[in-house]
């Protein structure tokens, strides 16, 4: 899989309070959720974003609370990838169970606001085009590249264990 | 092997596990609120799940927004009631409950050595009584609600070592603040944290969960101390049926650590966290003269009864300042009765305070005392980020409650010896 689009930049320890405040999590309707995705930090992004588009992010990438609604509004907001130097945990498991792609490169930080970048997965190779630069990543562990090929963890876990009931 | 270790090596039916393994684990016990249930519902709706691995382990809380806020909220809750009645798992109504991470100690539903997973990133709390404890998603509480089993990467180890005695009106959320800002909000991201050294033998078990509350704050996958004496007699009186016992055989002599801190807690002044970060800790002194607006005394992190007596021995040296409002929220019923009962809810009906039932509420800008534009808060509670209390002007001090009251009586940051007659 190759994906290809436009960088939106944020910085450190971005919280899930700035992902998506608590005061919208009266909701599940992950579109209601994009709508006020990333609000408390740049509330204009979402109206910029094109479907598609990359979220890039400096260390500890979606602190905070364990709200699935933060990777679940960034997905709805039509970031296709988030690319960090690292992230949270909770964040983590929680983007990879609801099939939202992240990548931890310690060199994030090199990419800036409107850069194009080409990804591709299979190879591991992030381009940027704007800049010039390659950067190569190490992929998933085999357990969680399982889980992501299964289509995430509810599918994974169905067939584990209700698809012989 | 430590005791983090030795708890996901049981669970996982293997002899051994070392970091960086993925294993599949059992859970124990599995919580949501009604913020996470909600989309973990859905999810075990969507997969077809005709039944709970077992309806006992499954405790569903109304918490957060709870007395409903809105019509929302409302709806939220209903799911989860109605989810309790049709697979008979655990559901606890308000007025018989309070905040997940007070409650489930308190009803004895944690264990030592137990494997616990919450979709609430304060689920590590449990870790004060030894079990094995951490935050996940909604979806992987979906996951678990079917199989019963939780995929885990076994971290990696920090052991903080407290030494020293105590300062007057120090207590475990100091001692956690003050870590905090040692190793940063990422400092122990991933890892496990296991607390030890004779400060934290001496502890009593209110100021333990409240640290094992906030090490998620270092991004840390759970906190956990060996169970004690001070730990067994808390289980002998909140699970007197469970018989618990102290086999433990301690951390054996070949863990390993990547990281040992060791911390004199003799020099820990009372600490404040300043806005957007828990890490910003520094004394309360250096942050004297800030004005406030909201005091907040409760939360996951600070509503317990010992908590409550501490905000009371100040308040009864004065009243809320006139441009402050005081909430205090007991974090459950049964502290809330006991608070009652000791005469706590008099000293702070007396000075001005306002009694919140149990509730997350303000703590996460949810409701019963969201902060307006500028406006500025002391509170107990364990997050300072922008806007989590409310506006995103609006910001956040994290203290202990004898500095949240002080605070209260001056309207402004104050060490609790400034009231004292």
């Amino acid at each position: 899989m190759t994906l290809k689009g436009k960088v939106w930049t944020v910085g450190d320890h971005v919280n899930t309070d700035e992902i998506i405040a608590a005061r919208y999590l009266n909701t599940t309707d992950g579109k209601e959720l994009a709508a006020h995705c990333l609000e408390g930090l740049r509330p204009e992004l979402v109206k910029q974003v094109s479907q598609g588009d990359f979220l890039v992010a400096g260390e500890n990438f979606g602190c905070g609370s364990s709200r699935e609604h933060a990777p679940l509004a960034i997905k709805e907001a039509g970031f296709s990838v988030v690319i960090a130097c690292s992230f949270a945990r909770i964040f983590l498991r929680n983007a990879i169970n609801i099939g939202l792609p992240v990548i931890e490169i310690p060199s994030a930080r090199e990419i800036k606001e409107g850069d194009l970048l080409e990804i591709d997965f299979q190879k591991g190779k992030i381009r940027n085009l704007t800049r010039k630069v390659e950067y190569t990543w190490s992929g998933y562990p085999p357990f969680l590249q399982e889980l992501i090929e299964s289509g995430g963890l509810m599918k994974w876990v169905t067939r584990k264990y209700i698809g012989s009931d | 092997m430590n005791l983090t270790e030795k708890i996901l090596a049981r669970h996982s039916g293997r002899r051994k596990v070392a970091p960086g393994e993925f294993i599949e684990a059992s859970v124990d016990l599995i919580l949501a609120n009604d913020v996470t249930a909600p989309l973990a519902i859905a999810e075990f709706e969507k997969a077809g799940a005709r039944k709970v691995f077992d309806p006992d382990r499954i405790v569903l809380v109304p918490d957060h927004f709870t007395p409903c806020k809105d019509i929302r909220s409302a709806e939220m809750v209903k799911k989860l009631r109605e989810f309790s009645r049709r697979y008979g798992v655990r559901f606890y109504e308000i007025g018989r409950a309070g905040i997940e991470h007070a409650l489930l100690p308190e009803e004895g539903l944690i264990l030592p050595g137990e494997l616990i997973i919450g979709a609430d990133s304060h689920t590590c709390t449990y870790g004060a009584l030894g079990a094995f404890s951490t935050g996940v998603g909604s979806t992987d509480v979906a996951a678990a609600m079917i199989s019963g089993r939780v995929w885990l990467k076994v971290p990696e180890a920090m052991k903080l070592v407290y030494t020293g005695r105590r300062q007057p009106w120090v207590g475990g959320k100091d001692l956690i603040l003050y870590t905090i800002g040692l190793i940063g909000v990422d400092g122990a991201r991933y890892q496990t944290m296991e607390l030890t050294g004779p400060a934290i033998d001496s502890l009593p078990m209110d100021d333990r969960f409240t640290m094992c509350n906030m090490v998620i704050e270092a991004g840390a996958k759970n906190g956990i101390i060996l169970p004690d004496t001070i730990t067994l007699s808390y289980l002998t009186e909140v699970a007197p049926q469970k018989k618990v016992t102290l086999d433990w055989p301690g951390c054996e002599a070949d863990a390993t650590w990547k990281k040992c801190l060791e911390i004199d807690v003799s020099l820990i002044e009372p600490q404040v966290a300043a806005p957007p970060l828990p890490s910003n800790s520094r004394s309360v002194r250096e942050f004297a003269g800030q004005r406030i607006d909201q005091v907040v005394i409760g939360s996951c992190t600070n509503g317990r009864l010992s908590d409550l007596r501490r905000a009371a021995a100040i308040f009864r040296y004065g009243s809320v300042h006139p441009e402050v409002r005081a909430i205090i929220i007991p974090a459950t019923q049964k502290i809330y009765q006991q608070a009652m009962a000791e005469g706590l809810m008099d000293i702070f009906l007396k000075a001005g305070c306002v009694i919140s039932p149990p509730t997350c509420g303000p703590c996460l800008g949810g409701h019963m005392g969201v902060l307006g534009k500028n406006e500025v808060a002391i509170a107990t509670t364990n997050r300072n980020f922008i806007g989590r209390m409310g506006d995103t002007s609006s910001q956040v001090y994290l203290a202990n409650p004898e500095v949240a009251a002080a605070s209260a009586l001056k309207g402004r940051i104050a060490h609790p010896e400034e009231v004292l007659p």
